[in-house]
């Protein structure tokens, strides 16, 4: 379960996260929705540790990301984010690249990590294209590459950031069939999406953001069929 | 504070070699610098294929150790050719070239570096080749090249220390012939240092500070 | 024309000693190469800790080994430690002195090459639950190194030629100091010069070209 309490985070002058409080259970498919700069890439990048926060509380499993006397590199072993920008690791090839972090992280033997690389690679359908370099696939592979990589460290929880933003379109659908996909199979997930489409139909919440404040949280259906908040309403219109 | 025997004649002696460091310094590069344009320019127009005999002499400097290079023309020029001439003027010719075989390529690197299209432009509004060569591509140039320029002037200044092979008296070889008569290694080897490091350290900054600034434009 | 008999017969029998000379200088050469880039590398881990101490030792280090001649700091290396009553072999002293020299001018490309690699890698591989220092050392320092081989090949091209430098501490054994020797004995001073210069040369161009070899096979990436 990830608790987060009452989070407020600025960047100097300006306050980009206004006292949020959420819960996520086990389990379960969240995505935040809203425009540019309402804060919600930087709640995920809050949750794994990448940022500090300036007051309040985020628990996963009980433990606070944010206490000195946590290891961070531990928690980050529960956490999978995969990022907008793939961030291949330009060097390796793809098995490789899934192979890396359990070895060096979970110091898990070559042979078992490269088994699970195989498996997790295989379920994200890259499995042709082991041996090959990031730089010979198209971003929509490489998004699901990175996927695969972070799902071979066995996370709990898997936080996505606009991860099909940065794709040509014709390549947006192959990452949301993999991402329905971990959904069905129950993994707990937080999607920061601009794709309403896939927002209605996989999560179990929808929180809509807005300047910092998470301005209304609710099912799918009661979100985006009767939003109450005026800004969501705006929003939605402007979207559809 | 400093119990030291350096006397003042010492001192002097030091400001000598430390100024022959700059005037053989200044000489090379700025033949070296002319030269260098002129090579650099005619590389550039003529093509790799056909400058490749000058290419190919250019580059022997930058392939083989400058002391060696010093070594030879001393004896190709006093030995061989048995003419009289001072090991300042060696060290100044053989620098010279040095400096301009390095500057070609700079310059030929900045030229290369102005965009094909301003320059059509320039010819199209009728601009002669020399028009163009002034106007359009000095200042360009000039920007991509300036601080790489920089870098060479001030690796010229450091390697003219090894003129002291063809008896020429710089500030390395004098502070070497005062620390065999004073016996004070670690001082003198001090002043040395902070003479090459106070100049050097400055401008390279400079030259940094250009290029920064330059490549944000 | 010219009032000299050149007498290439007697340098060419010196042929084989200077060929020996050239195994050390390149012995040298390279054992400078790892030195500097080991240092270089940490210089590198200096500059990216947050200590104060550390950054400013490898600024200090990087800013005397490029703002002074090399010759200087070979100097430096044997007399001035001779003034602490540290007397180092001249094989020694040229070999510290180099390396001294490479580190500084490799810590300096390297903070060029990590300019070009986007910091976003790092995050990548710090969500991963890598260290910082197994995120340097697995994602950063591989790309930083690839980007860095043009530049350490032409200091590598350097190092052979800085050899020569060796004069000023009478090293007699790298191809220059053989020479140099030769020509004591035997007044040849152009032919023994000459046909050094023809090694050097020789070395530097197919130190150049294997390094454009290697490189196409290394980063078929």
């Amino acid at each position: 379960m990830i608790e987060i309490e009452n989070v407020r985070k600025s960047f100097g002058p300006l306050e980009v996260l206004k006292g949020i409080n959420l819960t996520v259970a086990k389990g379960e498919v969240l995505t935040v929705i809203g425009g540019s700069g309402s804060g919600k890439s930087t709640l995920l990048t809050c949750i794994n540790g990448l940022e500090a926060i300036d007051s309040g509380r985020i628990l996963v499993d009980g433990v606070e990301v944010h206490a000195k006397a946590t290891d961070l590199n531990k928690l980050r072993q529960k956490i999978g984010i995969v990022f907008q920008q793939w961030n291949a690791f330009p060097h390796l090839t793809v098995l490789e690249n899934v192979m890396l972090a359990q070895v060096k992280v979970l110091r898990r033997s070559k042979a078992e990590a490269e088994a699970e690389a195989v498996k997790q690679l295989t379920h994200v359908g890259l499995a042709d294209k082991i041996k090959v370099y990031p730089s010979k696939l198209s971003g929509g592979q490489q998004q699901r590459m990175a996927i695969a990589r972070a799902l071979a460290m066995s996370p709990d929880y898997m936080l996505f950031d606009e991860v099909t933003s940065a794709l040509d379109p014709q390549l947006v659908g192959e990452v949301l069939d993999t991402l329905r996909m971990l959904a069905s199979e129950g993994m707990t997930m937080i999607c920061v999406t601009h794709e309403m489409k896939f927002a209605r139909e996989v999560s179990d919440r929808v929180a809509f953001f807005h300047k910092g404040v998470m301005a209304e949280i609710a099912p799918p259906e009661q979100l985006f069929g009767a939003p109450k908040d005026p800004e969501l309403q705006k929003f939605l219109s402007a979207t559809h | 504070m400093f119990d030291t025997a350096l006397s003042t004649n010492d001192l002097i002696f030091l400001a000598k070699g430390a100024g022959m460091t700059l005037i053989v310094t200044a000489i090379s590069v700025f033949f070296g610098t002319i030269l260098g344009i002129i090579f650099g320019v005619f590389r550039y127009q003529v093509g790799p294929w056909w400058a490749a005999p000058l290419t190919f002499v250019l580059d022997i400097f930058r392939s083989i150790p400058l002391l060696i290079q010093l070594v030879l023309a001393n004896a190709f020029v006093t030995t061989v050719l048995g003419y009289r001439i001072s090991g300042f003027a060696i060290a100044c010719g053989v620098l010279s070239l040095y400096t301009a075989a390095y500057c070609a390529e700079i310059v030929r690197g900045g030229i290369e570096a102005v965009p094909q299209t301003l320059r059509r432009a320039a010819r199209s509004l009728g601009m002669t080749w020399g028009q163009d060569m002034t106007s359009i591509v000095l200042p360009l140039a000039t920007r991509v090249a300036l601080p790489s320029w920089i870098g060479l002037a001030l690796g010229v200044m450091k390697d003219s220390a090894l003129v002291y092979i063809v008896q020429v008296v710089e500030l390395l070889k004098s502070t070497q012939i005062l620390i065999t008569r004073l016996q004070e290694p670690l001082f003198l080897l001090m002043i040395c240092g902070l003479f090459y490091f106070l100049i050097s350290f400055p401008i390279a900054r400079f030259g940094g500070y250009l290029e920064k600034r330059w490549s944000n434009d | 024309m010219f009032n000299y008999t050149f007498r290439w017969n007697q340098a060419l029998n010196s042929l084989p000693q200077m060929l020996e000379g050239a195994l050390v200088t390149m012995e040298i050469a390279i054992l400078s190469m790892v030195i500097g880039i080991s240092i270089a590398i940490l210089l590198t881990l200096f500059r990216l800790s947050r200590n104060p101490l550390l950054v400013g030792i490898a600024a200090t280090w990087v800013e005397i080994a490029r703002n002074t001649p090399a010759l200087f700091q070979i100097y430096m290396v044997h007399f001035g430690l001779a003034g602490f009553g540290i007397h180092l072999s001249p094989y020694l002293s040229l070999l510290i002195g180099i390396a001294f020299n490479n580190a500084g001018y490799l810590t300096e490309n390297f903070r060029g090459a990590l300019k070009a690699i986007p910091d976003t890698q790092t995050r990548a591989a710090r969500s991963l639950g890598m260290t910082p220092l197994q995120a340097f050392r697995n994602v950063i320092m591989p790309q930083m190194l690839r980007i860095s081989f043009l530049p350490m090949t032409n200091q590598m091209v350097w190092a052979i030629l800085m050899t020569s430098l060796g004069a000023v501490v009478a090293m007699n054994t790298d191809l220059y100091g053989v020479t140099s020797e030769l020509n004591a004995r035997t007044f040849r001073t152009f032919e023994l010069f000459a046909i050094a210069a023809v090694i050097f040369y020789l070395i530097t161009k197919v130190i150049t070209l294997s390094a454009r070899l290697l490189a196409a096979r290394l980063f078929r990436y």
